[in-house]
């Protein structure tokens, strides 16, 4: 496994009495893409500040490659930040800004021409270098962004919400190609970010934050397959969440009959909140379905239809790519897989997320919950 | 009704007290019991008194310039990096003065640096001989910096507290330190600021007058207590080559404006907010 690269140890940071973070515990793992992802006000762009040391924690350290830099300014890190506005400087063109720090560190002139030529081609700005940054459009001055700090080889990058600006199409195209200079650079991508998709897209390593402290840690996959508590699951993607009783392993009982479903390890009928997740419910016949329902409302979304499906006291959102008539009776299927067991949010380990370490099948997932 | 018909009060102010002013002037510069002549101009140009005196004007002004900005942009920086209600408060500090009469202000002084004043006494004090500070150079330089020091720090003040402060953060995360990041960054990006305060410094100061009569005794005449002069104590008979004189000091004024204007259109051609 990769070496830690950053390693963030007991970290709280406040402004005032506020409390922007709280006991937090991270590493990053040298060369992944590690997305920092919450709403706005989690904490998250205040963790990136840390990193590359524009803020001081209030407790705890920062270490990168083993060295604590807690006290260390910016300017001597071996980390760059692409900045949320870009923050490119206007007073230079798109040549001077991304040569600012080669400059700054009195590289050869050669060198120095080398490595911007071979930066403002890897971000397809060749021949760009006499244009003013406001001449540019704001899917290129993004690309200089990105340009002017890999120019400097940094152990880290930082993203700042980059996308953020940009319209959907780029946005989409800008993922990708940020994914692909990555893998390319091996450079660890340390990347903030509150859209939920784009972190699924692009990520090696998801961090859910909520309110200073870390939800969950975890891939793509698991984030989205295992959310660990209530928040992760309504944050990332869409879901059903259901009152329920672990009645031993792999059987929950939830709206008032008993399913199989493929965890285990919680007490015995202990109450738990069930996650179905839209598009893993399935209409079949009325008579054939576990439990029927009443379709009440359905919006096409292209792809699929989006149905609102009311069963007894409880109303599911199904997302399904069959069409069903408002005001039908369907029957609805739900296979093991497709159950996801929670926590109760209101449990004391679903209200200190960092202590799950006691929850034996979800260290399973990630080893560095271990850490926490 | 047109909108435009509220610029017509404007138009008319504009008409009686500036351009009117300006046409009297060219009127009585380049005429002579009403047949024109160039007389009146070349005359003031080769005066030796007056020329020595428009050259000592420059000098002061020019002097004053970099006084007030070697002083202000430390100022103007301090404050741009202060809490925005510290920042605010200091700035009416430097403003309130202003809000008094130039000619009182420079009573003041004056006082201040009489052979009794209050700098004298604080002298007598400490045991220390008096010094002559009245009627100097030093004395107008003082009153001169002293008057247009704010017209410096304000627009810099402007410049430097509107910049991005992401602009230094990511200096400083490309590996400049805060010196290196002054010089790279925020300077070239403060220049429209400094060249607004320059303009505004030096023009008013090359024009001043009174400032030199009350604080350097008349012994230094600048061109503006020339101008005075032909039109005060000499009367009608000197209103030709007065004028001449106005007329001389608004083509350097404009001169020095156009420098300016240049000036700051290469600065914003590197990029650069512009001021105006």
């Amino acid at each position: 496994m990769a070496k830690h690269l950053i390693d963030l140890v007991d970290i709280r940071k406040s402004y005032g009495s506020e409390d922007a973070l709280k006991r937090i515990n991270l590493y990053i793992r040298d060369g992944e893409f590690l997305t920092l992802l919450g709403p706005s006000g989690c904490g998250k762009t205040t963790l990136l500040r840390l990193i590359a040391g524009f803020t001081m924690p209030t407790e705890g350290k920062v270490l990168i490659d083993g060295q604590d830099v807690s006290t260390i300014p910016p300017y001597k890190r071996r980390v760059n930040t692409v900045f949320q506005k870009y923050a490119l400087f206007p007073h230079l063109n798109v040549h001077d800004n991304v040569a600012f720090g080669l400059k700054i560190q009195k590289l050869p002139k050669d060198e120095i021409e080398a490595r911007v030529e071979e930066m403002l081609e890897l971000v397809n700005l060749k021949g760009y270098g006499k244009r003013w940054v406001d001449e540019l459009s704001g899917g290129q001055q993004q690309r200089v962004a990105i340009a002017r700090a890999l120019v400097n080889r940094p152990q880290v990058l930082l993203l700042d919400e980059p996308l953020g600006a940009l319209d959907l199409k780029l946005r989409k195209g800008m993922q990708i190609e940020l994914k692909r200079m990555q893998q390319r650079l091996g450079i660890t991508f340390v990347f903030v970010t509150h859209d939920q998709e784009e972190a699924l897209t692009m990520s090696d390593t998801i961090v859910v934050m909520n309110e200073g402290t870390i939800q969950q840690i975890g891939t793509p996959t698991d984030i989205y397959n295992e959310p660990k508590n209530v928040f992760v699951a309504k944050f990332i993607g869409e879901s059903n969440i259901l009152p329920g009783t672990m009645k031993q392993d792999f059987l929950v009982n939830f709206h008032g009959r008993d399913f199989d479903c493929v965890d285990k390890g919680f007490r015995k009928n202990e109450p738990v909140d069930v996650v179905i997740r839209p598009e893993d419910i399935d209409f079949v016949s009325p008579e054939k379905g576990m439990f029927r329902g009443t379709v009440k409302s359905v919006l096409f979304m292209g792809v699929h239809y989006e149905f609102r499906v009311e069963c007894g006291e409880v109303a599911l959102t199904v997302h399904s790519t069959d069409y069903a008539e408002p005001g039908s009776e369907v029957g609805i299927e739900i296979v093991p897989d497709a159950i996801h067991i929670m926590h109760k949010s209101d449990a004391p380990e679903a209200a200190a997320p960092v202590e799950t370490e006691d929850i034996p099948d979800d260290a399973a997932d990630d080893d560095r919950i271990i850490e926490n | 009704m047109k909108r435009t018909v509220f610029a017509y009060p404007y138009v008319v102010w504009m008409l009686i007290f500036i351009l009117a002013p300006m046409l009297m002037i060219g009127y009585y510069a380049f005429t002579s019991e009403g047949a024109f002549t160039m007389e009146n101009v070349v005359g003031a140009l080769t005066n030796e008194m007056y020329m020595q005196v428009l050259l000592r004007s420059v000098w002061i002004a020019l002097k004053a310039t970099v006084i007030c900005l070697l002083l202000g942009y430390p100022i103007a920086y301090l404050l741009s990096n202060m809490k925005k209600s510290t920042a605010s408060l200091l700035s009416v500090l430097f403003i309130v003065p202003m809000w008094m009469n130039f000619l009182l202000r420079t009573y003041a002084w004056q006082v201040l640096l009489s052979p009794s004043g209050l700098l004298n006494g604080l002298l007598e004090v400490l045991g220390l001989p008096t010094q002559q500070f009245l009627y100097t150079e030093s004395a107008i330089m003082l009153g001169t910096v002293y008057n247009f020091l704010p017209f410096m720090i304000l627009p810099i003040y402007t410049v430097l507290s509107k910049m991005d402060r992401s602009l230094i953060e990511a200096s400083h995360d490309l590996g400049a330190n805060s010196v290196t990041t002054f010089l790279k960054v925020i300077f070239p990006l403060s220049i429209p600021g400094v060249i607004s305060g320059i303009t505004m410094v030096f023009i008013p100061a090359i024009t001043t007058f009174a400032i030199s009569r009350l604080l350097g005794g008349g012994k230094f005449m600048l061109y503006g207590d020339l101008i005075e002069n032909q039109f005060i104590t000499l009367g009608m008979d000197a209103w030709g080559s007065g004028s001449a004189l106005s007329f001389i000091l608004l083509v350097l004024v404009l001169i020095s404006m156009a420098i300016m204007r240049k000036a700051e259109r290469d600065a914003g051609e590197e990029g650069g907010g512009k001021l105006w």
